[in-house]
This record gives C-alpha cells, structure tokens and sequence, in this order.
C-alpha cells in the first residue's frame, strides 16, 4: 500500500508542524509545574497564561473564562454534570437532542439514573430539531440545555445562536459541544449566545489529550475532578502544559487561517460529494445540504455495508469511516442517521468523508476514480440488488434478532 | 483486526452468485443487524454438489459466507450438517469477538438451505 488517503478528519486530524514545533520546549526544557513558585515553574505558568489569552481570544471570551480539560469528552461532561449538580436545587430538567456525541448523551444518560429528566429532541430527514419543539420542551424545572453545534456524522449545523436565544428567554443555561465546528466555522460565544461551549485539541490539528470548556462568567460548575486549586478550583490536575500551547497555538491557526480552508474544503467536499453521485447510482446523501460544516459529506450507498466498503477502501489507502454497526463496535446501526429515518440497511450502507487541510483535489479524483468499481463489486454480492434491473430487490428472509 | 484469511476470504471470495433452479435455499440474517446471508446449494445422491452464496454485510458476515461454501462443496448432507458457525469462525483463524455474533451467520444459512432442500423433496 504506497498509497496514503485520509479522509477521516472528523475522526482525528494529524498534528499540524506549527503545533508541534510549538509544544517542544514544554517536553525538554520547560518541564517544571506551572503551580510551583521558582524558577522552573515560572515559564509554563507564562506558557499556560499565554495560551489560555490565545484559547479566549479564539472564543472571544475572557481568559478567566477558560478551562483546560483533557478532552472533548471531559469538556462535555464538566459542562452537563457540573451544570446539572450545581442547578439541583432549582430544578432536574434537561433539554437534549438524539444525535449528539456519545459524550453528551452517555452523560445524560448517566444524570437519568441519578434522578434528572431528560428530554430528547428528535430530528427531520435533512437532520435538523424543530425550534418550537424545544421552546415547548422547556419547563420550570429545565436547568440546561445542551444541543451540539455540528454533528460529527453528518456534519449537520443547528442553529446554535437562536438555541442560546430561546434558553435566554427562559432563563436556562445553554451547553454547545463545538467540537466539530472548531476550525471549520467561526466561534463566537458572545453571537452564539452559549453559556458553555466544548471544543477539543485533536480535531483541530493539535494533539490528543486536550481540551477546553468555556465557561460564561456567573456560571456555576461543579468540579467532576476534585484536586487542587487548578483551573479555579473548577478542574483539579497538574496542567499538561504542553498539550495547552498545543491547543492554543491550534486556535491561532484555525483563526488565521479558517477563511481560505474552508473554501478549500468545501471546494474538495462538493467535488467529492458530486462525483460519486454522479458516477455511482443509489447513492443519498444524508444530513442538510447546505446547513453543514465544509468538510463533511457522509453518504449512503444503497444495497451494500459501510463497513465492507471501508476495507476495500481502506486496501486502497483510503481512510474513512462509516455509520455501519460493524465499524462502532456496537451491534446498532449509526443512532444520528436511524433518527433521521433513514432505514436500518441505509444506515448501514453509510460512509462519511471529512477532509481536511492536507487533503488534495487530485485524492478526490483518486477516490472518485476507485469507488464506483467498489461499490458496484459489492452490490453484485448482495442478496438485496438486482444486477439484471440495476435496483433493489424485495427479500424476505428470516429474522434474527441482533442482541 | 481481521485475520489474513478474513481479509483473503473478503478480497476473493469463492463461489458467489446464485445457483439457478437450486435444490435448496437458505436466506437468515436481519437488515437491522447489518447482514443477510442467502445461500443456494445443488444436491446430487445426498452430496453437495455446488453451493454459492450473496451476502449484504460487513467482511466477516462475507468472509464466513465464502468459508461456508468451501467447507461444504462435495460434503454429504449429514457431514455438512455438523458445521457449525464455529467451525467456519475457526476455519478462518478466528474472528473479531463482537463479529462472532453478529456477523457469523454462515452455517445457519447453510442449515436453513438444508432444510429448504429437504421439505422440497418431501413435498416433491
């Protein structure tokens, strides 16, 4: 396999030079505890101050507004629990929505056995909630809501910054998981009118094991990890400095960059997106057309497995990854597309590719050439196609039951 | 994540198709789950003469359906019958844990086509 193709970039995106150059000194000299007062701790507490201005600018926020985290993950967690406990006395209500991050909804689920109502927002076909759904979904006891910014699946945007609206209104705290918006659209937590917003360092060029949580001034979270006085006595944890200026010097990119990437990649997608349609038939694209972050295009290839494509993929050298039940290591089908309505075997036929910075028009062309023989190889062994009628096949078969 | 004969067995897979005017057939699986098996076999004097199979899944659910009908062309009925989705994982040198499920359906497609042969031949 000479050949290497990354189309898996909401997955994880590979550490950009600048970032790594960046957080070098913090591995060799600069080593000390930022919470020490002498000398060797003197230059990563600068280094995590420099890089929380920088992580705060990027949001346009305060830096006191910041807290680094390890993750998207925890992010997500810090804001939902610590919002949730910290609310407790005032009410035991939650606002959701079906497609979110397992983060998110794990999270939830977890606040459900602990007592918390939660309501799940459902979604249409092109992925979107209904607004006047989650006005009336809120009640005297919603102390939260938490609806993500761009779903990981489909690339899907919701409009956050009348979300924020509407929780104002009814004075609710409002979470964004923004993860998979960081980079590829703009983030501002004063026009997105959030009171909390998630965003991790791997999707953003930087490394694992970063993240950040912003956390609107007069917004209380309980601490989920309990240590020392670190990040406000809200995040205990020695600081992983390194990984911080990581995270940073990633928003300082994204930002100074974030206009021509996204037409770069939006270019590429849509190149993509229209020539496998184009070439291949049977093939839906899943989430809204236009409401979508640039780099994303998840699409079904009808009467075949995700998972199946993957690896004839994946001996191309082609990375990406898929909805399929077989590739979460569940046995259930893809949950943001099943709760778009698309049928159980669409779900897992689906295949998502999110590009990414490094990501050429010659390697679209490359994936263009390669997938219309792939998928019509697959569909020539699949019980559910016609090779004669070119279209599906009704067959019935006995059921067994997945579990 | 998949042995060398998986992938051997899902890059080139053996015997695909359908047999027309098949002695038995067998379809198990459930969209839902992600895979569907259908599996035709020609029987002559009790043995397995040729079998073929189409699957809609993931490369184990395809890998065993190739495995399947390499263990079984030539076999008797009564031999064929003893294979069991394990001896068709083992064959393959084993599978990914959450795919033994799942995805190992092979050997009950081979079954069900067994069964379909039987009941045609009662009734005929």
């Amino acid at each position: 396999m000479d050949r290497k193709i990354y189309f898996d970039h909401n997955a994880t995106t590979p550490i950009h030079e600048e970032v790594f150059d960046a957080m070098v000194p913090y591995f060799k000299d600069e080593w000390g505890n930022p919470s020490s007062i002498h000398w060797a701790g003197r230059g990563p507490k600068k280094a995590v101050d420099e890089a929380r201005e920088k992580v705060a600018g990027f949001l346009n926020c305060s830096p006191i507004e910041v807290i680094f985290t390890s993750s998207g993950s925890e992010s997500d967690n810090l804001a939902i629990k610590g919002v949730a406990f910290s609310m407790r006395s005032k009410g035991n209500h939650i606002i959701t929505t079906k497609v979110e991050h397992p983060a998110v909804l794990n999270t939830c689920k977890y606040l459900e056995r602990e007592g918390f109502d939660v309501t799940y927002l459902g979604v249409d076909a092109d992925g979107m909630i209904d607004l006047d759904e989650l006005r009336d979904s809120i009640t005297p006891k919603t102390t939260l809501i938490t609806v993500m910014y761009a779903n990981n699946e489909t690339g899907v945007v919701f409009p956050v910054a009348e979300i924020g609206e509407i929780a104002r209104e009814h004075r609710v705290t409002f979470h964004t998981d923004a993860v998979q918006a960081a980079g590829k659209i703009p983030l501002d937590v004063k026009a997105l009118n959030c009171d909390l917003l998630s965003i991790s360092g791997h999707k953003i060029y930087a490394p694992k094991g970063v993240g950040a949580l912003y956390v609107r001034r007069g917004v209380r979270v309980v601490p989920i990890i309990h240590g020392g006085h670190h990040e406000r006595n809200r995040r205990g944890g020695t600081e992983n400095v390194a990984g911080i200026v990581g995270l940073a010097k990633a928003c300082e990119i994204a930002a100074r960059d974030m206009e021509e990437e996204t037409a770069h990649l939006r270019r590429l997608r849509d190149r993509l997106e229209e020539g496998l349609m184009k070439r291949i038939p049977h093939v839906k694209r899943n989430g809204h057309k236009d409401k979508r972050i640039p780099n994303t295009a998840n699409l079904s290839f009808e009467f075949v497995e995700g998972e199946s494509l993957l690896l004839n993929l994946d001996m191309l050298g082609i990375a990406a990854s898929s909805g399929s039940a077989c590739t979460s290591g569940s046995l259930e089908p893809s949950h943001v597309l099943v709760s778009m309505g698309l049928t159980p075997e669409l779900s897992h036929g689906s295949v998502r590719f999110s590009l990414g910075r490094s990501n050429t028009e010659e390697e679209v062309d490359y994936l263009i050439e390669k997938m219309p023989p792939i998928v019509e190889r697959m569909r020539s062994m699949s019980p559910l196609w016609c090779e004669v009628e070119k279209k599906g096949v009704d067959l019935s078969f006995e059921e067994k039951t997945c579990s | 994540m998949y042995s060398e004969k998986v992938m051997d067995h899902f890059s080139n897979p053996r015997n695909v198709g359908e047999i027309e005017n098949a002695d038995g057939v067998g379809t198990v699986g459930n969209p839902a789950c992600g895979d569907i098996m259908k599996l035709s076999i020609k029987v002559e004097g009790d043995v397995i003469t040729d079998v073929k199979f189409k699957t809609f899944g993931c490369g184990a659910a395809i890998a065993t359906s190739s495995m399947v009908t390499e263990l079984v062309k030539g076999k008797p009925l009564d031999e064929a019958e003893k294979i069991s989705n394990a001896t068709v994982a083992e064959a393959l040198d084993g599978l990914p844990p959450v795919k033994m499920h799942c995805s190992n359906l092979a050997a009950d497609a081979l079954h069900a086509a067994i069964e379909d042969y039987k009941k045609k031949k009662q009734g005929g």
